[in-house]
């Protein structure tokens, strides 16, 4: 699964920090039906979650009520350099996994 | 329509066709991007160097830009060199052209397949095809900002003159042609929408309806099945003639690939 | 509001997208959410919810029901002995009403999330944030979506 993540590369301790996914992933909602009326089965990313350096900072459970290739921005305190690790799993079990560095001086 | 009632139709728009061959609907400094007809929120998506969803598949295209594929063991950057942000500036602008070597008129998606099949011994990428929407939308991209400046002289003529009869031939159920909407009303709202003037400058585009991208000739298929017309299939030479008609059409629009469309 | 009066009258054959907007609004009743609705029950267990503190922003009209933008913000200091928990997300309209849940910590710094959403219809989207001190607090907004002026069967 292609995804871009965005993290300032570094940071001061106690700054906030914006975090930005956007993921490919058609979030098929199971409602469609194709061109000779079939439904499409539902295979929507029902959780994600953000780690840094191993803690979870933010979690997500999501639906179909989410857009196709879903974009997700949320915040965190930068208190240590590190890694942030981006991972999810949709319906039929297809995960992802990314990661990201950041530094943090003071 | 009826056999003559078509003979009719024909022979006027060929008339009309022929003495107004370079007439422009449209006048140049009135032309408008799609993207003047956006809200706020999607025209600031489109130029949102991160979040915009096509960036995936810009993305895509420069991986598959440096893979090598095929027998001859080359990548795009053997020949074109990696830095496509120079070797391809400006190429997107110029399209559809006519090929010197097969004489045939080429899109972006036509000449990719091209190199891919003559010179690298590739298979060639199947139309809406997430490598096919990648590479394009990747080379497109080089020439954002750049203006529309494809040529119509010589050898293109017959096919502009082809794709311009496409645009103001009726059609579909609706019975419509192009220029009932995009030039006659454009501005004017249809439904909650607002028509825009149909301008291709933005595409490979991320559309919204689609929930995802895709080319001008699905777009254009798009419009076939809005006036409930039958769509020709993808690769049919007519929509060819039609994006080089729209080319000269929006000629002097910027380049907006990749773009963000409702 | 009635989808004819925005009919442009460019040809005949309008009325099939206006029949699938009757159909789809048939499909999709709006069901305003109350406390007591089972989905909301199962956040809150029954615990009493309050209007205010948390910021929903759709836009009044969206380009598109598949994807509008979504930002929810929540009134907290987020420190570790008040912060908020978690952000849920209804609709209700949508054939799946719960459509997220954003859980949150005090280290969050910014009780905030941004996204795009599907909406099948114009409805309300209400927001319900659980706090760390266990209560519950809303908020909501009103979105118009129509369906595109033309059927896409590209």
């Amino acid at each position: 699964m292609v995804a871009r993540v965005q993290i300032p590369k570094e940071a001061k301790r106690g700054e906030i920090i914006e975090i930005r996914i956007v993921i490919q992933h058609p979030m098929e909602t199971g409602f469609r039906r194709d061109d000779v009326g079939r439904p499409i089965k539902r295979n929507v990313i029902t959780a994600f979650s953000c780690k840094f350096n191993g803690a979870q900072i933010f979690r997500a459970d999501m639906s179909s009520g989410i857009s196709a290739n879903p974009y997700l921005q949320f915040y965190t305190v930068a208190q240590a350099s590190g890694e942030f690790e981006f991972y999810w799993i949709d319906d039929e079990g297809n995960q992802g996994l990314e990661h990201q560095s950041i530094v943090v001086s003071g | 329509m009826s056999g003559r009632a078509a003979a009719l139709a024909l022979s006027a728009l060929a008339l009309a066709a022929g003495a107004r061959a370079q007439e422009r609907a449209i006048p140049l400094d009135q032309l408008r991007s799609g993207s003047s007809f956006l809200s706020g929120d999607l025209r600031a998506l489109q130029n949102d160097e991160f979040a915009n969803p096509a960036l995936l598949w810009v993305e895509r295209g420069e991986k598959l830009w440096r893979e090598p594929a095929g027998s001859a063991g080359k990548a795009c950057a053997s020949c074109h060199k990696d830095d496509a942000a120079s070797s391809m500036r400006g190429v997107a602008t110029r399209y559809p052209r006519v090929d010197a070597a097969s004489g045939k008129l080429m899109n972006l998606e036509a000449r990719i397949n091209d190199c891919r099949t003559a010179r690298m011994g590739a298979e060639p990428f199947r139309y809406e095809s997430e490598e096919m929407l990648g590479i394009t939308a990747y080379v497109a991209k080089q020439s954002r900002g750049m203006p529309i400046a494809a040529d119509i002289g010589g050898p293109a003529r017959t096919h502009y003159d082809t794709g311009r009869a496409f645009y103001y031939q009726r059609r579909g159920q609706m019975n419509l042609s192009c220029a009932h909407c995009h030039e006659a009303n454009w501005g004017k709202r249809l439904f909650a929408e607002t028509i825009s003037q149909g301008q291709p400058n933005a595409y490979p585009a991320y559309r919204l309806e689609w929930q995802t991208m895709g080319s001008l000739e699905r777009r254009l298929r798009a419009c076939l099945s809005g006036v409930r017309a039958e769509m020709l299939p993808y690769g049919d030479p007519a929509y060819r003639d039609l994006e080089l008609f729209l080319a000269w059409r929006g000629q002097g629009l910027p380049i907006e690939t990749p773009g963000v469309r409702r | 509001m009635r989808r004819r009066e925005f009919l442009a009258g460019l040809a005949a054959g309008l009325a099939l997208p206006g029949r699938a907007a009757a159909q789809a609004a048939e499909e999709n009743p709006i069901a305003p959410l109350s406390p007591v609705d089972p989905k909301v029950l199962a956040v809150t267990k029954g615990a009493p919810v309050r209007k205010g503190r948390v910021q929903l922003t759709l836009p009044q009209l969206a380009d598109n029901g598949n994807s509008v933008p979504m930002k929810v913000s929540v009134d907290s200091p987020m420190t570790a002995k008040d912060h908020v928990r978690a952000i849920h997300l209804f609709s209700e309209r949508n054939p799946v009403r719960d459509m997220a849940a954003f859980y949150l910590g005090p280290d969050a710094g910014r009780a905030e999330v941004v996204s795009r959403v599907r909406l099948a219809g114009s409805q309300t989207v209400v927001a319900l944030a659980e706090l760390s001190d266990g209560t519950f607090w809303s908020g909501s907004t009103p979105v118009v979506v129509t369906l595109s002026a033309c059927l896409d069967e590209s």
